[in-house]
Formats: C-alpha cells, structure tokens, sequence
C-alpha cells in the first residue's frame, strides 16, 4: 500500500511538482493574509512583521547557505579518503 | 521517608545480573526482556515526589533517590526508551547487548536520581564503562580502537568533572550536595564541573568522540547510546547550570556545528549523530537562557528527541542491519524493498524538524521562543536556521538517499534488504506512536515538565512560520539536490587531533625518544657499566684470591689443626698412655742426654 501511493506520485511527477508549488504559494499567501488581518502579534521581530513570506525568504536561504557554505568548508580540505585514518 | 523505595537503576543492574540464568525457550526470554524495563518503568511511575535512598558512608551522607519533578521527567523517558531500545535489540545474537545496555541504563538513572556529587560520579562512570562494550561488541576491527577513543575521552572528562568535585569540596568546607552550583559566581571549580558535563553533552570542542563512537556501535547499541549519554549530561546541566551565559553561544555553536558536518557525512548513521550535536545544542542553549520556559524547552526538547532520534537511529539501524551498510553511496531506491522501515523513519524525521503535529514541534520551539522572549534575536535565528538544516538533513537528505535518489545498491545489498524482523519494527512503531501523540496531545509532555506551561506551539502564526521554513527548505533540497549527492569521504573533525596527535606521538617516541634512550643506554653500557663491571670483577677476584683466602686459610689452618688435637683426644685411655709414656720417654731421653 505504501509503495503504491509513493508510485501514484512518482508516476505523476509534473503534477507532483506543480501541487508542490501550489503549496509554497499558499504559505506565502497565507503568510501574507496573516499580515494583513492582525495574526502575527505572536511575531518578535519587525522583519517578521512588515516582510511577507520572511520565513519562506529565511527558509530557502538558510538552506541554501547550509549547502553552499558547508560544501565549500569540506572542500577546504576536510572532506579526505576513507582510508585517511589508516596505516 | 517511605520505608519501601527501589530504585530504577537497581531493578536494570538485578535484572542484568540475573540475564545468564534466564533460559529455556525463546518466548520466556522475550518475556523477561520485556518484563524487566518494564519493572523499572513501572517504578518510575509510581515514585513519590521526595528524597529516599539516603546512606551514611564514612563522613558523608550519599542521596541516591532525588525524587522531583525535573528527575521525574528524565527518569520516565530514561525507562521508557530503555523499554523500546530492549524490544528493538532482542533479537540479536545472545544476551550481552542487553546485558550492558541495562548497566548503561542504570548508570543513566543513578546518576539522574542521586542527589550528591559522589553518586553521580559513580553512576557517571558506570555509564561510560558500560556503554563502551556496544562499541566493542561490533566486533570489527576498527572497533576496538574506536571503543578505547570513546573510552580515554570519557575517562579524561570523568577525571575534570573529579577535580571540580574535589575543588568545590575543599572550597565550601565539605559540601558534596549536587544542586544549582551558583552561576553568578562562577569559580575554577564551576568550570571543570561544566567541562565535565559537556563532554558527555558532546559541545565542540569535546564531542568529537560521539559521531566516532555511535557511527560504530552495534545496531542495538547506538539506539541505546543516542539516548542516554548526552541526555543525561543535559539533565546535569539543567540541575546544576541553569543560566550559565557561556552555554548559550556554546549551544548555538552546537546545533550549527552538527548541521555543517550532516552536510558532508556519507554513513546515515554519522550524520544522525552529527544531528544529536546539532539537537543537543538547542537543549544546552535552553540551559544557558535558563529561565522557566527555556528549562521546560530543554526537558521537552530532551523528551522527544529521545524518542524520535531513538526511531531514526532504529529506521538506519534497520538498514544497516537488513543490508550491512549504511552509506548513502551503497544505498538508494529502497523503498520498494523496505517501505515500513521508511515510514516509521520519516516519522522520525519529520519530528526532528518539528513539522506539526510530529513531537519537535511542541519542544523545539520552546527553546526558540524562550530566545525571542529573553531578546536573544541572534541566537534564536540562528536556531531557526539551524532547524532548516535539520530538516535539510534528517528529513529530506537521509529518507531521499536511502529509499529514493539514485540506485546505488550493489546486488548483495539489494537482495538482502527487506523490512527487518517484527520486534524491531514493532519498537519503532511505538516510538513512532510517541512521536505523533506528543505532538498532537501537547498535555501529555507538558504536565510532566518542571514547572508550569504558558506556552502554545498551536497559534496559526507559528504553523505558517514552521511550514515556510520547512517546505522551502525543501524547495532548495530539491533545487540543489546534486550538490548533496553523497560522496566516499569522511570528514576530519576534532578527533585529528588526538587520532593523527597520538599518532605523531607515537612517531615522536619511536623515533627521536627511542633513538635518544638507545644513545644513552649504549652512553651508559660503555662509560657506565662497563667500567663498573671490571671494577667488581677485580672486587671479585680480591674477595676470592685475597680475603677469602686469608679467611679462607686461617679457616683452613685451624681446621688442620684441630682435626690433628682431635685424634689425639679421643677419649682411649690406650692412647693417652702411649703418648704419656712418648712424653715421658722424650723427658727422660733429653735428660740423661744433657
């Protein structure tokens, strides 16, 4: 069964990918609305405040400077064979 | 003082005693395995808030029962987990996992129940002595060296946290109770005592020894090891450092640290562990915040990350235990072949980076949001970016590499790899189970927690917030998919230092000390003892030929002598008269003849 539903989505890719967009836009969106109708005193921050989708903005980011920064530190010399350890 | 009061460590340690003696079927094994956690778990539950156990030794009073509500908490996931851990490694090959796994428990429990410094050096160490027979029981052959690594470091950290007790006994005039040590006055002692918890708690520069060693363990035993060690030194910490300043750069530090080096990780095993780093890190920055809520966070976020790091380390163990690798660049695509294992190990993930409605969520963002409220902007940002990698990680990059991505299974790997036997995916379904309840019903976490709750992860702002993070994370995942594709490395860490360091040593002492020790001891046969030898060989030849011959000699003379005075005296009346009458006739020759 579970290989099954994983396989409906693999078979489908392009509308796998296209809900999974929808989905980014309606966290902006929603974030968005938030915003506007008074749902954000939880915020602490101003950026949180007054910059739409910033978690989405943070999110995409913060991945992509995880990715980026830590490949480069391993490829710094870090990053050696397996067999480094041995004799 | 109840009269009637067992501790939990004490049922593990009977219970561990009495293993051998259990035998005959399968079944009644599995009962006991199954019935001694359980005894102890059950203890737990029952437990009355106070202070039992109390034990006069020489000059001191030892408190082995602290019973209150932080103990609590710590000692009912301890034996919660050990219940899950001892379910998911019984099938594995004869009883010494096990054996050691409910020692390692029991040093757990002692020393998160023990109200005394002594007690909880004790306990300490039992936890270290146990849990490193996990390592060894691999039995490859890397294993060995591993489980001694392991071991030196805890012993070098058992040895600080030693000195700090000492100092602080001499410092307070006899004062062994262990309890907030007073962070606002922070003394040499202070510091070795912290030094001596965050190695366990593994905060760089000290943590090297946890992806070395839990990368390493037998399948059983890093489900066991993920759980105990590190928590228990959060425990430590939250009784005895609550608003420590320097721990809360130390735990940012932390939780980014474990996130640069899941990146580069190959062995879905190590990155989990480099993930404990990164988790941990949330727990001891909730130490340094201190407040109410941060300690709260810190219990909780320890509560479930018990839980769900205890499922992932079982969802790779599976893996490693089905197929016999756990390398991301020996696996991939499996999902047809062991989709529960899947499942239950996404559970996992997804409560590690607090989705909602999955355990982290609830916890995690305690500690964040204690950060907001203390104003410490910086730090909880970059909790929050940390979570990303996270999920990043856990979430997305071990699940894509192991069951997705590219197929990179040999045909060995592939062949074999199957979900694994029903009892270890019967554990995970309770952690799993866990995972979900806890998120879901927030109450049942929060009444056990130190002090009381104000704090509701369900507002919709804190949803939109945790999902954008979460799923545009995911968006750059896929994005730069093939940046993270796994490569055959390892990464140096901290350890170089002390693996190539003890290695250069060991140069240093093959080749210039041995060469200087070999100069010298040549130096001292020819100037030294060669000299010396002709000295005692003419000492010898005197002692012979000179004084012993005098002695000898005059031994000898007298000898002569006396042998000659006793066959003249020996007593026949025949003989005396013959030489009278000889002495008489020589008186009477020399007479007449003068």
């Amino acid at each position: 069964m579970i290989v099954q539903f994983i396989d409906f989505f693999r078979n489908r890719m392009k509308m796998t990918i296209r809900l999974s967009c929808g989905l980014l836009v309606l966290l902006v969106i929603i974030d968005i609305i938030l915003g506007l109708t008074g749902g954000k005193h939880h915020a602490h921050t101003w950026v949180e405040h007054y910059i739409p989708g910033w978690w989405s903005i943070f999110g995409f980011v913060s991945c992509t400077l995880i990715i980026f920064l830590s490949k480069w530190y391993g490829h710094l010399g870090i990053m050696t064979s397996e067999d480094y350890y041995d004799d | 003082m109840i009269d009637f009061w067992i501790h939990p460590a004490a049922i593990l340690i009977i219970g561990a005693l009495l293993l051998p003696l259990v035998r005959g079927s399968r079944i009644v094994r599995n009962c006991y395995f199954i019935l001694v956690p359980l005894l102890a778990f059950i203890d737990v539950l029952m437990m009355d808030k106070g202070t039992f156990g109390v034990m006069q030794f020489m000059d001191w009073s030892l408190t082995f029962g602290r019973v209150d509500r932080l103990s609590h908490v710590f000692g009912f996931i301890m034996t919660l987990m050990c219940m899950i851990g001892t379910l998911y490694g019984m099938n594995t090959k004869g009883i010494k996992e096990i054996f050691v796994a409910w020692l390692y428990v029991a040093g757990s429990l002692g020393a998160i129940y023990c109200g005394d410094y002594l007690v909880l050096f004790l306990f300490w160490e039992l936890m270290a002595f146990a849990s490193v027979f996990l390592v060894w029981f691999r039995g490859r052959k890397q294993s060995l060296s591993i489980g001694y690594r392991y071991l030196l470091v805890h012993t070098f950290g058992g040895l600080v946290l030693l000195a700090g007790i000492i100092l602080r006994y001499q410092a307070t005039g006899g004062d062994i109770s262990f309890g907030p040590i007073g962070v606002d006055s922070p003394s040499l002692y202070t510091y070795l005592i912290m030094i001596g918890f965050i190695l366990n708690a593994a905060v760089p520069p000290f943590h090297a020894w946890l992806p070395d060693a839990y990368g390493e363990a037998t399948v059983a035993g890093s489900v066991f090891m993920c759980a105990f060690t590190t928590k228990t030194a959060i425990y430590a910490l939250a009784r005895g450092f609550a608003g420590m300043d320097i721990l809360i750069p130390l735990g940012v530090i932390m939780a980014l640290y474990g996130v640069v080096y899941a990146v580069l990780e190959n062995d879905a095993r190590r990155l989990l562990a480099y993930h404990i780093i990164s988790q941990v890190g949330y727990m001891v920055t909730g130490v340094g915040i201190g407040t109410e809520m941060a300690i709260n966070g810190t219990c909780a976020h320890a509560f479930a990350h018990i839980l769900y790091k205890g499922l992932l380390f079982m969802g790779c163990g599976s893996v490693l235990f089905m197929t016999g690798t756990s390398k991301f660049s020996n696996l991939g695509g499996l999902y047809t072949k062991m989709p529960k294992t899947f499942v239950l190990t996404l559970i996992g993930g997804l409560s590690i980076s607090a989705f909602p409605l999955f355990s982290g969520f609830v916890s995690k963002s305690m500690i964040v949001a204690a950060g907001f409220e203390e104003h410490l902007m910086w730090a909880a940002f970059l909790l929050t970016l940390a979570s990303a990698g996270t999920f990043l990680h856990t979430g997305l990059k071990v699940p894509y590499f192991i069951w997705f991505g590219k197929n990179n299974c040999s045909e060995e790997t592939w062949e074999k790899a199957a979900d694994p036997p029903v009892n270890m995916q019967i554990a995970m379904a309770v952690a799993a189970f866990f995972c979900i309840f806890i998120g879901c019903y927030t109450p049942f976490l929060y009444n056990l927690l130190p002090y009381p709750v104000h704090y509701h992860p369900y507002t919709a702002y804190h949803l939109s917030e945790s999902m954008q993070i979460l799923l545009f994370t995911a968006l750059g995942f896929f994005l730069f998919v093939k940046k993270l594709e796994p490569e055959v490395v390892i990464s140096l860490d901290m350890d170089w230092f002390y693996r190539k360091g003890s290695k250069k040593f060991m140069w240093i002492a093959r080749n210039p000390i041995q060469a200087f020790d070999t100069a010298w001891s040549e130096l001292y046969r020819v100037a030294g003892l060669l000299p010396l030898m002709k000295i005692s060989r003419f000492w010898s030849w005197f002692d012979w030929h000179g004084i012993d011959a005098v002695v000898d000699g005059s031994a000898r003379i007298f000898g002569f002598f006396s042998k000659k005075l006793s066959w003249v005296q020996n007593g026949q009346v025949a003989r005396y008269l013959f030489f009278m009458a000889g002495g008489a006739f020589v008186v009477l020759v020399w007479m007449v003849t003068r």
